[in-house]
């Protein structure tokens, strides 16, 4: 289900974030299609988590709507929110898994909260969701009694236990090495293609987002917004803009703001 | 899919008998919010129908979830251990994916950890036991460490953070004068209240300053300035430094050289060993006005006679040995507040758990201090 052409989910219009006299986002605009993978992208400091937290209604924006399903976050009263909550799943940085619950207690949270299901079925759906990120059995261990890799998996976990219909990533593979970060990739594009779940990734990790990105979206500090939009391989090959390339390419840009002078 | 439309109307199930076959036709959307009815119906249609074989036919279907999926597969299960052949057909190619993110294997794994069980008494009183015992041995460690970080700091002055020493003067002190000002003040007219009530009986009003006085200066006031502390700014050291370990702030410190326990702990001890014996005598202050104004107001006294009475009341030797206790409460008060803060291994619930911990037992620490200073005392005298 890796396609582009479909309607949107999420409409960010003209949204502007500031913080006192500092300006985050100026006046962003974009669309999440349905199904698709949408890797956000940028340099440390631009504003993607702020974008992030902006979409899953943590920060109110100064000016401009973020529409989900047509209904503007930015405006909802909070039953609405309510129900908005219930259809997305966010994975925190840090997993932000509860240190005091066992794993099956994070997963099942959030269904004993939001539905009337017995504690049979509820075990079930958990040990379900576990089979799908590969921590099956794991379900009385503590978070502390996790790695890295498997506390993002635990976390992708619950994230998805009430079967979202958008799901967000700040930093899927910060902290975590390499292969466990291609673990993680691959299981982001299985559950995408088996159930369809549109996904939002803040990322820097240039592989990662050439092999799950459907469509990026680029922001930059200076502009303080979006600078470049496509599929990963338009944005490699075809771009003109230098800071597009310089970061597809892995180089400080040549006109490098960084004063090094004092090297020689 | 419309998000809106209440969940129990988004699902119709309807049934053709076929043969000796039973074919259940799904459609709409099924999903978490529905599962236990749409579940217990096609159930109830097993139930009924007594068939030998039946077809889940799913082309009417809108919206499946991973939990609807599981739902159905389970009533599949439950049929085929009834000797009944169910089998799932005309699945689209997004419910077949669906079905397949869900594991055989992941649900019947069993957990690779036993949950929870209850002890039984005797490893409770064994656990408890050693859990006392290492207390006791890591408050004798901490109880070194800080002495011999206390000798270090006296040879090496310049060591001592001047800067964060006044900061933990302000927000053990400054801040905390409005409420033990105000709590002294209550206590001062109760006591005073209290005692003329008594008094009053024997005609001995007069002797209701020289009570006040004697009961704020030499127990009450060190007392209640300890507890205030120990509630304001014990429990605030403990969190802020379990905070740190969790997150491996103190690790950075040891790795880079620093004795955490003399970066930490120093600056807060000394902070309140000058703190809490101005506060003693600002409580004791406030404590003796708070009796002056039942004094006036209610014993028919001057306000002259008052002070003049309190005055005798107290001598030197008790201010001193007042402020004498008052210093060695604030050691213990920053010292266990420190300690239980370094006792922090990971998590919120620790922080908590070890920040309660902290003012128990400060306060425990300090009464059991207080009667042994009372029994010196009265013997130096």
């Amino acid at each position: 289900m890796r396609s582009t052409q479909n309607e949107p989910i999420i409409v960010v219009e003209k949204a502007t974030v500031r913080f006192g006299s500092n300006t985050v986002l100026q006046d962003v605009s974009f669309q999440v299609r349905k199904g698709e993978i949408l890797v956000i992208v940028g340099e440390s400091g631009c504003g993607k988590t702020t974008l992030l937290k902006v979409m899953i209604g943590l920060q109110k924006t100064t000016s401009g709507r973020v529409l989900f399903g047509g209904m503007d976050i930015m405006a909802a009263e909070e039953r609405e929110l309510n129900d908005f909550r219930q259809n997305i799943g966010v994975l925190f940085q840090s997993s932000a898994l509860f240190s005091s619950m066992t794993i099956r207690e994070n997963i099942a949270l959030p269904l004993t909260e939001y539905t009337n299901l017995d504690a049979a079925t509820i075990d079930l759906i958990v040990k379900m969701k576990l089979g799908m990120v590969n921590l099956a059995g794991y379900e009385n261990h503590n978070p502390s009694e996790l790695s890295g890799g498997m506390k993002k998996r635990a976390g992708i976990a619950r994230a998805m236990a009430l079967d979202p219909l958008v799901l967000f990533f700040d930093e899927l593979s910060a902290g975590l090495d390499p292969i466990t970060a291609v673990e993680l990739d691959d299981l982001i594009i299985k559950t995408n293609e088996a159930l369809g779940t549109t996904m939002v990734v803040v990322s820097h990790e240039l592989q990662s987002i050439c092999k799950i990105a459907d469509r990026v979206i680029m922001l930059d500090k200076k502009s303080k917004g979006i600078i470049a939009e496509g599929t990963p391989e338009d944005l490699r090959e075809k771009s003109t803009d230098p800071r597009v390339k310089s970061f597809f390419l892995r180089q400080a840009p040549e006109n490098s703001n960084q004063d090094r002078s004092y090297v020689r | 899919m419309d998000v809106k439309q209440d969940w129990q109307k988004r699902y119709k199930i309807s049934c053709k008998r076929q043969d000796s076959k039973l074919i259940i036709y799904l459609t709409g959307d099924l999903g978490l919010k529905n599962l236990t009815s749409f579940a217990a119906e096609i159930r109830n249609l097993f139930r009924e129908r007594k068939v030998s074989a039946a077809d889940i036919d799913f082309s009417g279907i809108s919206y499946i979830d991973s939990a609807a999926a599981l739902a159905i597969l389970q009533i599949q299960k439950n049929a085929a251990s009834e000797n009944v052949d169910c089998s799932l057909i005309n699945l689209s190619d997004e419910t077949k994916g669906i079905f397949s993110v869900i594991y055989e294997k992941a649900l019947t794994q069993l957990p690779f950890k036993a949950s929870h069980t209850r002890t039984g008494l005797v490893t409770q009183v064994g656990e408890a036991s050693i859990s006392i015992m290492r207390d006791v041995l890591n408050f004798i460690t901490f109880t070194g460490e800080l002495l011999f970080a206390i000798a270090y700091t006296v040879l090496h002055p310049r060591s001592l953070r001047i800067r964060d020493v006044l900061f933990y003067m302000k927000r053990a002190g400054v801040d905390g004068l409005p409420i033990v000002g105000l709590i002294s003040v209550l206590i001062g007219l109760i006591l005073a209240f209290m005692s003329y009530l008594q008094l009053r009986t024997l005609g001995a009003n007069i002797y209701v300053p020289s009570l006040v006085c004697f009961a704020m200066v030499k127990e009450l006031g060190p007392i209640m300035t300890a507890i205030l502390v120990a509630g304001r700014s014990g429990s605030a050291f403990a969190a802020e430094i379990g905070t740190m370990v969790v997150n491996e702030e103190v690790d950075a410190l040891n790795t880079m050289g620093f004795n955490a326990v003399r970066f930490l702990t120093i600056p807060k001890v000394i902070a309140a060993v000058i703190v809490v014996p101005v506060l003693t005598l600002y409580a004791d202050f406030f404590g003796i006005i708070g009796g002056l104004i039942v004094g006036v107001t209610g014993l028919d006294l001057t306000a002259n006679t008052y002070i003049i009475q309190s005055l005798k009341t107290i001598q030197v030797f008790d201010v001193v040995t007042s402020l004498i206790k008052a210093a060695f409460f604030a050691v213990l008060i920053a010292g266990v507040g420190c300690q239980k803060g370094f006792q922090v291994r990971s998590g919120a619930q620790d922080v908590g758990k070890y920040t309660t911990s902290a003012v128990v037992s400060a306060i425990f620490l300090i009464v059991v201090a207080d009667s042994i200073f009372a029994i010196m005392f009265y013997y130096m005298r």
